[in-house]
C-alpha cells in the first residue's frame, strides 16, 4: 500500500511540474463556464440547479480525460522508464492503480475547482444541494471511468497521439451506446435483451440517473466494474507487451 | 548468488537468447560481451525480472526471479539501456523516490548525500534531470541503482557515452563495490573488461560462446605469446632471415611500420615460448632492437573470431 501512495505522489506531483496541469485545470474551468453560461443557458432557465453545467461533462470529458490518460503508459514506453518502473520492486498492480488514482485525484481537483458554480447558484437560488452533490459524485466517477479507458488504450501504445485518439472514439462509443438513434439501429436485428445490454453501458444513461439526485447502487456498480474491467486489461496489455 | 538454467527467449520466430546457462558467485564482476544484438541486453532484462523468458529459470540470491519477483527484485540494483529516466524529476527527487519505494533503511537523506558524494552528483542534484548531460543522467542512473546497497548490480553499458576520465571513476567506483556483491555488466569496450572484469561471457546469435576470465580469452588470441619486436628499418632483412631460422618460429608477420623502424611479430609453434631465444639471438647477433615484448593476446581479434567475423585462429 505505501509502495502504491509513494508511486502515486510521484505521479500526481508529474502533473504539476510540467503546465500541464495548470493548462489543464484553466481550459477545463474555462469551457465549464462558457458551456454552462452561454450554450447551457443557466441563467435564462431560471431555475436554481446545475443541470445546465452537470450537461456537458460527458462531452468536455470527452475530450480533456483522454489528454491526462494518453501520456499514463505512453510515455513510460517511449522514454523506456518502463523497465525501471518494472524492476522496482512493486507489483504490477500497484504500479497500474497508482497511475490511475493518481489521474484521477488530478480529475477530481479540476472538478472540486468549479466550486465558485455552486456558490453562484446559492447565491440565487435555493437548490437541492443533494441533488448537487449527487451529481458531483457522478460526474467524479464518471471521469474514472473515461480514464480508466484512456489508461488502458495508452498502455497499448508508444505513440501519445495514437493513444488520444483511439481513446477519445471508444469513449465516445460508450457515450453513444445510449442514445435512441443508437438503440434504434440495433434494434431490427438483434433482440430486446442485446439493446439493453448495449443501453446499459451507456455513460449518459448512468450519469443522468444519478444527476436526477438519486445514486442507485446499479450505477455505482457500473462504473466500479468498468473501471475494474479496464484496469485488469490495462495490467494485461502491460504485462504481455512489457518489450515492445 | 545468481543461476541461470537453460534461459531461452524468443519474439516470435526470432531466438534473441537460446540456450543460456551459467552462475555467478560473490565477489565476480562479470563483463558481458557481444557484437549488437546478440542478446546481452535481453537476458539482463530476464535477470531483473524485466521480461520473462520463454523457457528456463533465472534464480538470485535463492528467490526466482518469476515465482518470487517482489524478493529478487529488492535485492537487485539495475541500471538498464540508456540509462532511462524521469525527465521532469530532479535528481534529489527522483533519488528520494527510489529510496521511499526500495524502502532505503536509516536515514534516507544520508544515504542519498552519500551516494550522490559517490557518483559526483553534487553540483546537479537541484536541476531537472531533462537538461542534465549524457554523463550526468547516466550517473543519475548508476546512483538509482546502488541506492539500497544491493547484493547483485546488473549494469547494461555503464559507461557508455561518458567521456574517458567518467569512465575511469565509474569503473573505480564499480571495483571499489564489488567485493561483496555480484556484478554483471555489458559493454562493447574490450579495454573496459580487461579493466574491471574478473570473468567474462562471450554472447552471439543469443548463444553463449565463452565463458572464462580476460587472461583465458587472451590466451586464445594467436597472437598470444608471440613475440614482437621494432627494429631500425635497415636490419630488417638480416633480422627476418635468422628469426626464420629458429626452430621454435612458426610463421612471421609484419606490424606497424614508419620511415625508420618495422616492428616484426614472430609467431611460436605450439607449446613453444620464444622470447628467451630472440633475447639471446638478439645479443649474439647485435641486432639494435627499440622495443621487444611478449603479447599477451588482443581480445578484439578474440572476439571478432569467437562471434564470427574474423578468420579462425592460425595456430
Amino acid at each position: 500500500m505505501s509502495k502504491t501512495i509513494t508511486l502515486m505522489k510521484r505521479e500526481l506531483a508529474g502533473y504539476f511540474a510540467t503546465p500541464v496541469a495548470y493548462v489543464f485545470m484553466v481550459i477545463f474551468l474555462l469551457l465549464c463556464g462558457i458551456l454552462t453560461f452561454y450554450l447551457g443557458d443557466f441563467y435564462e432557465n431560471g431555475q436554481a440547479d446545475l443541470q445546465a453545467f452537470f450537461t456537458w461533462h460527458p462531452w468536455l470529458y470527452l475530450f480533456l480525460i483522454p489528454a491526462i490518460s494518453m501520456r499514463l503508459w505512453a510515455e513510460e514506453r517511449k522514454s523506456g522508464t518502463i523497465e525501471l518502473l518494472m524492476t522496482l520492486p512493486v507489483s504490477l498492480a500497484q504500479a497500474v492503480s497508482a497511475k490511475f488514482l493518481a489521474a484521477w485525484i488530478f480529475a477530481g481537483l479540476a472538478l472540486a475547482l468549479t466550486f465558485p458554480f455552486w456558490i453562484t447558484v446559492n447565491l440565487l437560488g435555493d437548490p437541492d444541494n443533494g441533488v448537487i452533490l449527487a451529481s458531483y459524485i457522478g460526474s467524479f466517477l464518471m471521469a474514472g471511468g473515461f480514464l480508466a479507458i484512456g489508461a488502458c488504450i495508452s498502455a497499448s501504445t508508444k505513440n501519445q497521439v495514437i493513444a488520444f485518439v483511439i481513446s477519445v472514439t471508444l469513449s465516445f462509443l460508450f457515450i453513444l451506446a445510449g442514445f435512441p438513434a443508437v438503440l434504434n439501429f440495433f434494434k431490427p436485428w438483434v433482440g430486446q435483451a442485446v439493446v439493453d445490454a448495449i443501453s446499459s453501458l451507456s455513460f449518459l444513461t448512468h450519469f443522468s440517473a444519478i444527476t436526477k439526485g438519486v445514486i442507485d447502487l446499479r450505477d455505482l456498480v457500473f462504473f466500479g466494474s468498468l473501471i475494474g474491467c479496464f484496469l485488469f486489461a490495462n495490467a494485461t496489455l502491460i504485462e504481455l507487451k512489457k518489450a515492445d | 548468488m545468481i543461476e541461470i538454467q537453460h534461459l531461452s527467449k524468443r519474439f516470435g520466430l526470432f531466438t534473441a537468447v537460446d540456450d543460456i546457462s551459467f552462475q555467478v558467485d560473490k565477489g565476480t564482476v562479470l563483463g558481458f560481451l557481444g557484437p549488437n544484438g546478440a542478446g546481452k541486453s535481453t537476458t539482463m532484462k530476464m535477470i531483473t525480472g524485466f521480461l520473462s523468458p520463454t523457457t528456463g529459470k533465472v534464480t538470485v540470491c535463492g528467490h526466482d526471479v518469476q515465482e518470487d519477483a517482489i524478493a529478487a527484485k529488492e535485492v537487485m540494483g539495475y541500471l538498464p539501456e540508456g540509462a532511462p529516466l524521469y525527465p521532469d524529476m530532479t535528481p534529489r527527487g527522483f533519488l528520494g523516490f527510489i529510496a521511499e519505494l526500495r524502502g532505503v533503511k536509516g536515514d534516507r537523506r544520508a544515504r542519498i548525500e552519500e551516494v550522490v558524494a559517490k557518483v559526483n552528483l553534487q553540483s546537479v542534484l537541484d536541476v531537472p534531470i531533462e537538461t542534465l548531460s549524457k554523463g550526468y543522467k547516466r550517473r543519475v542512473g548508476l546512483a538509482q541503482a546502488i541506492l539500497h546497497d544491493p547484493a547483485v548490480l546488473v549494469l547494461d553499458e555503464p559507461t557508455d557515452g561518458l567521456d574517458p576520465n567518467q569512465k575511469h571513476e565509474v569503473r573505480a567506483l564499480i571495483r571499489s563495490m564489488a567485493r561483496d556483491k555480484v556484478v554483471v555488466l555489458s559493454t562493447h569496450i574490450l579495454e573496459e573488461v580487461e579493466a574491471l572484469c574478473t570473468r567474462t561471457i562471450i554472447i552471439a546469435n543469443g548463444k553463449l560462446v565463452v565463458d572464462c576470465t580476460p587472461a583465458q580469452l587472451a590466451a586464445k588470441s594467436r597472437y598470444h605469446n608471440a613475440v614482437s619486436l621494432t627494429i631500425p628499418r635497415a636490419q630488417r632483412e638480416r633480422v627476418e632471415k635468422s628469426l626464420n631460422g629458429m626452430a621454435q618460429v612458426a610463421s612471421l608477420e609484419f606490424g606497424r611500420a614508419d620511415d625508420s623502424r618495422v616492428t616484426l611479430i614472430a609467431f611460436p609453434r605450439p607449446g613453444a615460448s620464444l622470447v628467451a631465444d630472440i633475447g639471446g639471438k638478439a645479443r649474439d647477433e647485435r641486432w639494435e632492437i627499440d622495443e621487444l615484448h611478449v603479447e599477451p593476446g588482443r581480445l578484439d581479434e578474440v572476439f571478432r573470431t569467437l562471434t564470427g567475423f574474423g578468420s579462425v585462429a592460425a595456430n
